[in-house]
Order: C-alpha cells, then sequence, then structure tokens
C-alpha cells in the first residue's frame, strides 16, 4: 500500500517553528514572573498581586517547557487558555484609580496579540501532528507476512536451536532435566 | 549526493552532502537502493539521545549495490546486491568471534566517548550518533561501508529489495529479542509494543512455537496488523494489561516479556508516565521505562525479559526488588545482526515468512522529512516506511 505525501526539505514546518519560540519565550516570561513579580505589580499598578504574578509565572514555565517537547500541541492550547487568565487578571487592573491604566491597557494588546499568534500555532500544530479523532483506520487483517495460515505456521522453525548464551537455564550443554521435588508424606 | 540530515530536535533536512568515499582499504561504497525509517531513528529525531552534531546523515537500514570496493576488499565486489546490516562489524575481534557482534571491539571509531558514556564502549553504528562512531547514515544516495567483507549480507536477485531490506534491522531484532526468551512451546510471549520490532517479535514467536503470543499497544491499525501475525491483541487505553494478561495465563503471568517500546514508552492513563515525562522535561532523567517495569510486575517468577527496544541513558523508579526476588532473567542488547541473517534469509527464500508485510508507506527520499513526522506522530495509518533514493 503506498501513499503519496507532499514533499518537504525540513521535517519542521513554520508552525514548529514558532512553537519553539514560543516555549523559550514563555520560560523566560515566567522566569521573570517568579523572579521580579514586584517588577510586574508596579508597573501595572496592581501592587499585591504578587502571588497571582507568581502562579502565572509557574504556568508560563510549565507550558514553555511543554511547547519545547516533542508534541507541542498541548501545551499551546494550555498558553492559550493561559492568555485568557492573563486578560481576565488584567482587566480587574482597568479601575479609574489606577494611574497605570495605560500600561495596563498595552499589556492587555500585547496578551491578545500573543493569544492570537498562540492561537493560531495551536491550531496549526494540531492539524499537523495530531491524529484527526475519526481517521480512517487501515485494515491490515491480511498483513500476516507468512504464506499459509498462522496456526500452520505455528512452530514452522522449530529446527532452529537457541544458542547457549540465550538459554532461558543458561547451560552451555545440554538442556537440564527438570528436577523433581521429593514431596515427604505429610505434604502428600 | 541527497541525504537526510540532523538539524537538531524534530529537525530532519533533505540536504545536498559531498559524496562519500573509499577512506581505508576494508571499505566499500554502496549505492543505495531502498532505506527504511526505523523506530529508533525517532529517538534521535526527538533528540532523547545524545552525541547528534548538525548535518549528520540519518539512517542504519539500508541496501543497494556496491559501486566500489577498498584493495583489501576480498568477499565483495563492484555489482554486488547486499542488505548492510546497522552494526558495523570487524568480525575479527574477540566478540565478534563469540558472535557478539553489536559490542564488536575495533569498528566504533570514537570509543572513548563511548567509554566514558557506557563503560565500555559498543559497537560502530550507521547514522546512530557520535558515541557510536558517528558514521554517515544509510538514508542517502550513497554510503561508505567501512569493514565492508564482514558488514554486509550478499542477497539474490530472486527477492525483492522490499522482502530482504529489513534483514539489516528489524527483522533481526524482532528473532533475537524472541530467541533471548528461548520459547519453549508451552510458553505465552507478551510483546510490548506493536511498532515494526513488535510486528517481528510476533510473527517470530509464533514461528518459533509460542502457545499464545500477546501483543500490546494503542493504535489501532497496528493491532490490526498484530492480530494478523498471530498475536492476541491488548489495547492498553482500552482495558487494563494486567488484569488481561492475567486472564490469558491463569493468573500466572507471562513466562516471557519482551519490550519492542523503548525509552519513549507512552501510557496515557498511568501515573508513573506523567511522573517521567515531568523528570524528563526538567532533564532528572533521560527514559521512560514504564513498559520495563510493567514487564517486571506481570513476569511469572524464573521468567525472562527481553528488551530489543532502545534506552539512552538514566531511568527511575526501577522495581529491582521484584527483578531479583522473582528471579527473572534480564536479556537486552542491540542486535547482533550478522549472527541471524543467513538463517533469516533461508527462511525467507523458503517462503517461511515474507518481511514486506510491514510496509505501509513507499515514497522518495525526498520525502524523508515529512515521512518522520507522519511515522513519529502514527498519522495516514503509517507503520513502516520505505524510502527510495
Amino acid at each position: 500500500m503506498n501513499h503519496t505525501h507532499t514533499s518537504a526539505t525540513s521535517s519542521m514546518a513554520t508552525s514548529d517553528r514558532v512553537a519553539r519560540g514560543l516555549g523559550y519565550f514563555s520560560i523566560g516570561l515566567g522566569l521573570l514572573e517568579l523572579a521580579s513579580p514586584r517588577l510586574v505589580t508596579r508597573s501595572l499598578g496592581m501592587e499585591g498581586a504578587e502571588t497571582l504574578v507568581r502562579a502565572a509565572g509557574a504556568r508560563e514555565i510549565l507550558t514553555g517547557l511543554g511547547a519545547l517537547g516533542v508534541n507541542p500541541t498541548p501545551a499551546l492550547w494550555g498558553r492559550v487558555a493561559g492568555d485568557a487568565l492573563d486578560l481576565a487578571t488584567l482587566a480587574s487592573g482597568l479601575s479609574a484609580d489606577n494611574p497605570r491604566q495605560g500600561n495596563v491597557k498595552a499589556a492587555m494588546a500585547v496578551v491578545l496579540g500573543t493569544a492570537m499568534v498562540d492561537a493560531m500555532a495551536a491550531r496549526a500544530l494540531s492539524e499537523r501532528h495530531v491524529r484527526p479523532r475519526h481517521a480512517h483506520i487501515a485494515d491490515y487483517s491480511r498483513c500476516s507476512g507468512f504464506s499459509r495460515p498462522v496456526e500452520v505456521m505455528r512452530g514452522a522453525a522449530s529446527d532452529f536451536e537457541t544458542p547457549a548464551d540465550m538459554r532461558a537455564d543458561i547451560g552451555s550443554g545440554p538442556r537440564p532435566t527438570p528436577v523433581p521435588i521429593r514431596l515427604s508424606d505429610s505434604d502428600r | 549526493m541527497k541525504a537526510l540530515c540532523w538539524h537538531g530536535k524534530n529537525d530532519i533536512r533533505y540536504d545536498t552532502v559531498p559524496d562519500p568515499s573509499i577512506e581505508d582499504s576494508r571499505d566499500a561504497i554502496v549505492k543505495v537502493s531502498s532505506c527504511a525509517i526505523c523506530g529508533s531513528d525517532l529517538h534521535l529525531y526527538d533528540h532523547f539521545i545524545p552525541g547528534m552534531e548538525h548535518g549528520d546523515i540519518m539512517g542504519h537500514e539500508f541496501m543497494g549495490e556496491v559501486v566500489e570496493v577498498g584493495a583489501d576488499t576480498k568477499r565483495l565486489k563492484v555489482g554486488d546486491r547486499v542488505v548492510v546490516p546497522f552494526t558495523i562489524v570487524c568480525g575479527e575481534c574477540e566478540q565478534c568471534r563469540r558472535g557478539n557482534f553489536s559490542v564488536c571491539e575495533r569498528s566504533n571509531r570514537n570509543r572513548e566517548l563511548g567509554d566514558k558514556a557506557f563503560g565500555h564502549a559498543t559497537a560502530g553504528l550507521f547514522g546512530y550518533t557520535h558515541l557510536t562512531g558517528g558514521y554517515a547514515g544509510g538514508q542517502a544516495e550513497y554510503v561508505r561501508v567501512p569493514f565492508a567483507d564482514t558488514t554486509h549480507v550478499k542477497v539474490p536477485d530472486s527477492l525483492s529489495d522490499e522482502q530482504v531490506l529489513f534483514l539489516g534491522d528489524i527483522f533481526p531484532t524482532g528473532w533475537q529479542a524472541v530467541v533471548q526468551c528461548d520459547v519453549q512451546p508451552t510458553d505465552t510471549v507478551a510483546i510490548w509494543g506493536a511498532g515494526p520490532v513488535g510486528q517481528f517479535c510476533v510473527r517470530s514467536a509464533v514461528l518459533l512455537g509460542a502457545r499464545q503470543v500477546v501483543c500490546i499497544d494503542r493504535v489501532p491499525e497496528r493491532l490490526s496488523m498484530a492480530a494478523a501475525g498471530g498475536a492476541i491483541t491488548i489495547d492498553f487505553d482500552e482495558e487494563s494489561v494486567l488484569e488481561r494478561l492475567k486472564e490469558l495465563t491463569h493468573g500466572k503471568g507471562p513466562e516471557k516479556c519482551i519490550d519492542a517500546v523503548g525509552l519513549e514508552a507512552h501510557a496515557t492513563r498511568s501515573l508513573d508516565s506523567m511522573y517521567d515525562r515531568a523528570k524528563q522535561a526538567v532533564m532528572l532523567e533521560t527514559d521512560r521505562p514504564h513498559v520495563l517495569r510493567e514487564m517486571i510486575y506481570v513476569c511469572r517468577p524464573a521468567g525472562v525479559l527481553s528488551v530489543p527496544g532502545v534506552y539512552g541513558g538514566l531511568v527511575d523508579k526501577l522495581p529491582f526488588g521484584a527483578l531479583m526476588n522473582k528471579g527473572l532473567t534480564l536479556r537486552t542488547g542491540q542486535t547482533h545482526v550478522r549472527r541471524w541473517t543467513d538463517d533469516l534469509l533461508r527462511r525467507i527464500e523458503e517462503g517461511q515468512i515474507d518481511p514486506s508485510f510491514v510496509i505501509t508507506h513507499t515514497v522518495g527520499l525526498e520525502q524523508g522529512p515529512d515521512m518522520y513526522r507522519v511515522f513519529r506522530d502514527k498519522l495516514d495509518n503509517c507503520i513502516k516506511v520505505v524510502l527510495k533514493p
């Protein structure tokens, strides 16, 4: 059974490279949020929200590691959910008495932009790497490799002698006979 | 020439590279007619095994025609059609004389690296990191074959490439995995993984006369192919492996267990695999040994565990107490390919088995990069890919 695929010069597509970039970005941002949460809250006029920022940092590091993993798709969807959380958190900083309201709006614009990139990359990765839920399943029930039915082929290679170094009983000589256990009368 | 080259994690490219040449009088140059992507190539693709460098040519399952030989190559001549085993063997050292070809003492030209990593270096391998010699692989138009007199299997023209190509790796690998179990007619052999090697384990266990062969996986088309070869299948997403094996063996467990999965074990419902993934992500563990743990747990006391699946480094939380107290025998190793190929070639010629059953995709070499993704992600019902340079 032969199939045809689109020729590619590299196994990485743009979406794979974007996912990798997002992974590094995520880890960098997460480390910053973990190490200097006050820097973030002060610039946003949201003092007192340091724990939230630290939690967001931990989440960024986790999804960042995931995005650098073998299958970055779940991590990218995780980032999309995280972006929504960040937007909700930032929205609380839009109160009229926040002197840094402008910074909050700028931060929300950046998160929104990142969310769009995350969502597009996640969608592209899903299409590229994830097996469709209702994919056609090939029937390989005729691919036995044997010229005759399996039951006829069972033991067809019984002429093969296991080499001494691969015997289950690890012996180099003839296979030892099983040692019977002599039961005493009381055991019977 | 054109070749598939490694450029980092998940990045295989179809590159133009210099043609190989004779570097030693015992070399030969082979023009590749067919090559394949092996499951163990995926460990390099996913970068779980260190020692790859940018531009390294991939591939260790290939065959073709000899187009040039070195002055001291006696048993090969230009025009010979050969399958090239993935283990490079000198044929003269103490290990080669014992038939332990995968630990040949001379063919690894980076012995110091191998010694540092493993205590003692193993044989040189084609296209499989600088720990095993840094030799260019066979997913290319031409390959340099060192120790060519001993590192080849001559194949007759009467058999197609597809029938003999897998003599270079997956067929003898599946065979050795079962031979290491010393199968008896009363045995239940349980095989984890229904990828290409798992498929050959199933057929080898049937041919060697196992009473019952069980194959464990989660991919429907792979399970369908394993069943075609005579296996009772267990979909670990659908049912408990432990319960089903217990039921199939009247509570005693299989006598022989084979790990045809290796370091990238995937088990969606198990806590230990989540633990492994987390540790692997922060580089506290290199390999995910879920299958090893499960085999040790279910195997019948005094049974045999055989591990053809590739492991690269360090595993964690291995129940060694169970292994020791149950008196299990553990056999491992890269395949001593040349030890089995004469016998297996005869079995192919006699029609006992046609290894081409496992091929699901045949494409040009230029489509190789994309096929790495399709094979790794198990898309398009892919089980085994053959590439034509």
